[in-house]
């Protein structure tokens, strides 16, 4: 599999998600619990990427300037700064970290 | 309904409307601007500038594009199944905005009967912000408005903005001096926070969070995000945590 084949299967695959809920009759995913489940995914997803990302180096579990970062992305979004500002910033303190440890 | 009535009550349509388009715009170019970190953040991960722009153009939804990358930067082409994988269980939840959306689209409005390009197109921008502010308007016509305003603004920034932060990326090279990984994460936590405030979707997201670490040193790059699905599944299924938290 290269890089473009998991580009085309995946972007067919999302583009044809959003097409069924046009064209398939609403019925299952209406219901609570498929509803309910739906949503969740999302938040586990996005969530199990965060730690992966801000922890994870290959297949070891390493603390680095990505936890810091990642602390002051949290305090920042708390106080409601601008998504693009807070990615930003959090880049700039791991480069900072790194430059001077 | 005497004239005065009727000049009111499009007056009334009229200002809904236009609170819909203004809407529409403030959410789409906020929206749009982040593109730049995904542009970058795709490069960073290994993809060239053609293949991060046509993620943007044809996948089009910024939660399973960023998974998509992020895995593919931890796992590279050996992770691309779970990468795969992760990217369309994130587009699960376009299927529940397309069901809310189709009505909005449909309605009859200006004697067009809904053609199935404008079903592809509807469903192309259906996302999280298009759905939202669609969402919040208070009238059919200023919902549908809403709609395409959002999603078509958002189309050409994020596209735009895409481009740009790929040859960005490009530029900059090896990218973890300029701390793109710490990037990455803190995007990934700007598409989660919105979606905290349930002590349900809280308690989720520490339990995936905890899963996904734990099951890292053990499963291939890429799997650990797709065993921590799980909780989702788990906590969904048998509605733990359901308290809403106090206001």
């Amino acid at each position: 599999m290269t890089t473009w084949h998991i580009i085309l299967i995946a972007s067919a695959a999302t583009l044809a998600l959003k097409l069924s809920g046009h064209l398939v009759p609403a019925g299952f995913l209406e219901r609570e619990r498929p509803a309910r489940i739906a949503d969740l995914l999302t938040v586990a997803l996005l969530a199990a990427l965060i730690a992966v990302q801000t922890l994870g180096a290959g297949q070891q579990i390493v603390v680095d300037a990505r936890v810091p970062a990642l602390i002051v992305a949290a305090a920042l979004y708390a106080l409601r700064v601008p998504f693009v500002i807070v990615v930003f910033v959090a880049a700039a303190v791991a480069a900072g970290i790194r430059a001077f440890t | 309904m005497d004239e005065r009535a009727e000049a009111s009550a499009a007056a009334a349509v009229d200002a809904a409307r236009r609170g819909a388009i203004r809407d529409g715009f403030a959410v789409g170019i906020a929206t749009a601007a982040y593109g730049i970190s995904f542009g970058a953040l795709a490069v960073a991960a290994g993809l060239d500038v053609w293949q991060t722009c046509f993620l943007s153009l044809v996948m089009f939804t910024g939660g399973s594009q960023f998974a998509l990358v992020g895995v593919l930067a931890s796992g590279g082409v050996a992770a691309g199944g779970s990468a795969i994988a992760t990217a369309a269980m994130l587009g699960i939840r376009n299927v529940v905005y397309g069901m809310r959306m189709k009505p909005v689209v449909d309605a009859p409005h200006d004697g067009h009967r809904s053609s199935l390009w404008r079903t592809i197109a509807a469903a192309w921008i259906t996302i999280d912000e298009s759905t939202a502010v669609a969402l919040a308007q208070t009238d059919d016509r200023a919902a549908r408005v809403g709609f395409w305003v959002t999603g078509i603004v958002i189309f050409i920034g994020w596209n735009l903005t895409t481009f740009l932060g790929a040859l960005i990326g490009d530029a900059l090279g090896d990218t973890s001096a300029y701390g793109l990984d710490a990037a990455a994460a803190a995007a990934f936590l700007g598409l989660l926070w919105p979606r905290l405030k349930r002590v349900q979707a809280g308690a989720v997201a520490v339990g995936a969070a905890v899963v996904a670490t734990i099951a890292t040193p053990v499963l291939m790059p890429g799997l650990p995000v797709l065993v921590a699905a799980l909780v989702a599944v788990v906590v969904g299924w048998f509605d733990l945590f359901s308290r809403k938290r106090a206001a």
